[in-house]
């Protein structure tokens, strides 16, 4: 049996926040069970406000619940604090873990110092990262000094210097360009290999998800509403593909094609978009449909878009 | 587990070498530091002449004396009240500080430390040299002012990083933290006798600024290491401070147990 990483039960957060001359209570997250194994790489997905960055503070010890019990690598994350900072390592893509006006080197060697590494342990750890993260280029550049893109590879570079057991990173790849999500998603997936870590993400890309999880996490407003893999979060609301058309001339919006949605035109019916189910219908029947109204000139097929999936599955419990 | 007494120690050097990186603003201190000196020499020299040659124990030499140690240490204790904590607090990236396996008081204290040690390399000896060679230092009678009076100078700069921590973690509470610093930069300075000696004051002020960690950071190590107090004075003055170093690292130690509480309020 492989050991349990995070465990969460019934695990729940109010806030008292002022709302005008009153407080109210608000929650934030309501009442959260799960369990992440060893190993695991874990999507935590879920629209802004849905109790995410409530639940990784609670995670991690920033946080003290307001009910519920949790366990992160068989510790309580709040009495523990620092035992368990040694085993977790958590990336901000909105804050920083770097000192602003020194030299990347500089930050991980202090990193080094507060994770109290020996320096054997530092030099192959550091070796290793600035090789897999490219840092080499910029280690001795002030952090203030950086593009995004290389300071969020020495961010990540300083989450894990200390070879935490898991990773947790909250919006790694926010702001990144395709080239950068890229990379760094490519060395996460590394380092799971290689290391065995487990990964707990939160993210609004869902390309993040894609490439690097197999199990999602799917919460609104504090409560797990799924539980499984990515092709099963897109069956639970019916995976429904998308055909886009380009056609020769311009026809009337397709909105009676049997089988099919019309998602919408472009360029004055040059091109049509035609939502439909692959359990119902098939992609050459809706073809051999449309080619006798219009000569098709080009087309593709568009997989589930995640995102989608995560909001008709949010409009279905309203 | 408090961490190990290494791992602090790392963090004072990393303070030290930080500090190094901003070698311009050293010298702007030094150039300040030695100017206002001057003005202090001009002023304080004319009233301990005006008062007949003495002014509540002070003559020419041990004024100069005052001036120039005093001066030599402002480049090492915080008497501006900035500091990044509170930055960091306003903005939530404190959470960053709480996922490491250190006391974050102590890891800020530690860090300061290394700073002000390194003020006194390119602002602190050199001031107090220019003092020596322009207008004269008489040297402490007592053979252990010094070392005595190091250890002063340590516990001073360690009171003040203890200090302006209790400052910045207000921000816990108060989120905007600015007017509070700047009062206590208004204040800071007076109190600790920076422009005058404490002892000038009247009888109440003196009272006063003895009840505030001011004195601690500065008169009471200039008056160690300059020789004005000596035996028991001296050995007074730093157990005072060993006293300010204790309630206010206690102090601190219980704002970052009830600030983490309230540490939701900033930042999603």
């Amino acid at each position: 049996m492989t050991e349990t990483i995070v465990r969460t039960e019934g695990l729940g957060r109010d806030f008292r926040v002022r709302d005008g001359l009153r407080r109210r209570t608000v929650v934030a997250v309501e009442d959260l069970t799960i369990e992440v194994a060893a190993g695991e790489a874990v999507g935590y997905i879920g629209a802004n406000g849905a109790g995410k960055s409530t639940t990784i503070k609670m995670l991690t010890g920033i946080l003290v619940p307001t009910r519920g019990e949790v366990r992160t690598c068989g510790l309580r994350p709040v009495p523990d604090r620092r035992r368990l900072a040694r085993e977790v390592g958590v990336v901000f893509g909105q804050r920083t873990q770097l000192w602003w006006d020194l030299p990347v080197r500089e930050s991980l060697r202090i990193l080094a110092a507060i994770h109290s590494l020996s320096a054997a342990e530092e030099r192959t750890r550091s070796d290793e990262l600035v090789d897999r993260l490219e840092l080499a280029d910029f280690l001795t550049t002030p952090v203030r000094q950086l593009s995004l893109g290389q300071r969020m590879r020495a961010e990540v570079a300083a989450a894990l210097l200390h070879s935490p057991r898991l990773v947790i990173l909250d919006e790694p790849t926010i702001g990144l360009d395709v080239l950068s999500k890229q990379r760094l998603r490519e060395f996460l997936v590394e380092e799971r290999r290689t290391h065995g870590t487990t990964l707990l993400l939160t993210t609004h890309d869902m390309g993040d998800v894609e490439r690097l999880c197999d199990r999602v996490l799917l919460v609104d407003r504090g409560s797990l509403v799924f539980d499984g893999t990515l092709p099963g979060l897109s069956a639970t609301v019916g995976a429904e593909r998308v055909l886009v058309l380009d056609l020769a001339s311009s026809t009337p919006d397709l909105v009676d094609v049997e089988g099919t949605r019309h998602q919408g035109s472009e360029g004055g019916g040059l091109r049509q978009r035609l939502a439909f189910d692959p359990g119902a219908t098939t992609a050459a029947r809706v073809l051999a449909q449309v080619s006798e109204r219009a000569e098709v000139l080009d087309l593709a097929i568009e997989e589930p878009d995640v995102e989608d999936v995560v909001r008709r599955i949010y409009a279905s419990r309203r | 587990m408090r961490g190990s007494g290494r791992t602090y120690w790392r963090l004072l050097v990393a303070g030290f070498r930080r500090q190094s990186t901003y070698r311009l603003a050293a010298l702007g201190g030094l150039v300040a530091n030695a100017t206002f000196g001057f003005l202090k020499v001009a002023i304080l020299f004319a009233a301990v002449r005006a008062a007949g040659g003495e002014l509540e124990g002070y003559d020419v030499g041990a004024i100069s004396a005052y001036i120039w140690v005093s001066q030599a240490m402002l480049g090492s204790v915080n008497l501006n009240g900035r500091t990044d904590l509170a930055e960091r607090i306003r903005t939530g990236d404190v959470a960053v500080d709480f996922l490491r396996p250190v006391d974050v008081q102590g890891a800020f204290v530690a860090t300061e430390v290394g700073r002000s040690l390194f003020a006194f390399l390119p602002r602190g000896l050199p001031t107090l040299a220019i003092g020596v060679l322009v207008v004269g230092v008489p040297l402490p009678d007592h053979a252990w002012a010094l070392p005595l009076g190091l250890v002063s100078l340590l516990l001073a700069v360690t009171i003040s990083a203890t200090t302006v921590y209790l400052l910045a973690t207000s921000g816990f509470w108060i989120v905007e933290t600015r007017g509070l610093q700047i009062l206590y930069m208004v204040l800071s300075g007076f109190l600790a006798g920076l422009f005058i000696p404490i002892w000038f004051f009247p009888e109440w002020l003196a009272v006063l600024a003895s009840a505030t960690p001011f004195p601690a950071m500065l008169m009471y190590p200039t008056d160690v290491l300059s020789g004005r107090v000596d035996g028991s004075g001296a050995l007074m003055h730093v157990l005072v401070q060993v006293g300010w170093l204790l309630a206010t690292v206690a102090a601190g130690q219980w704002l970052t147990r009830a600030g983490r509480r309230r540490l939701e309020v900033q930042g999603g």
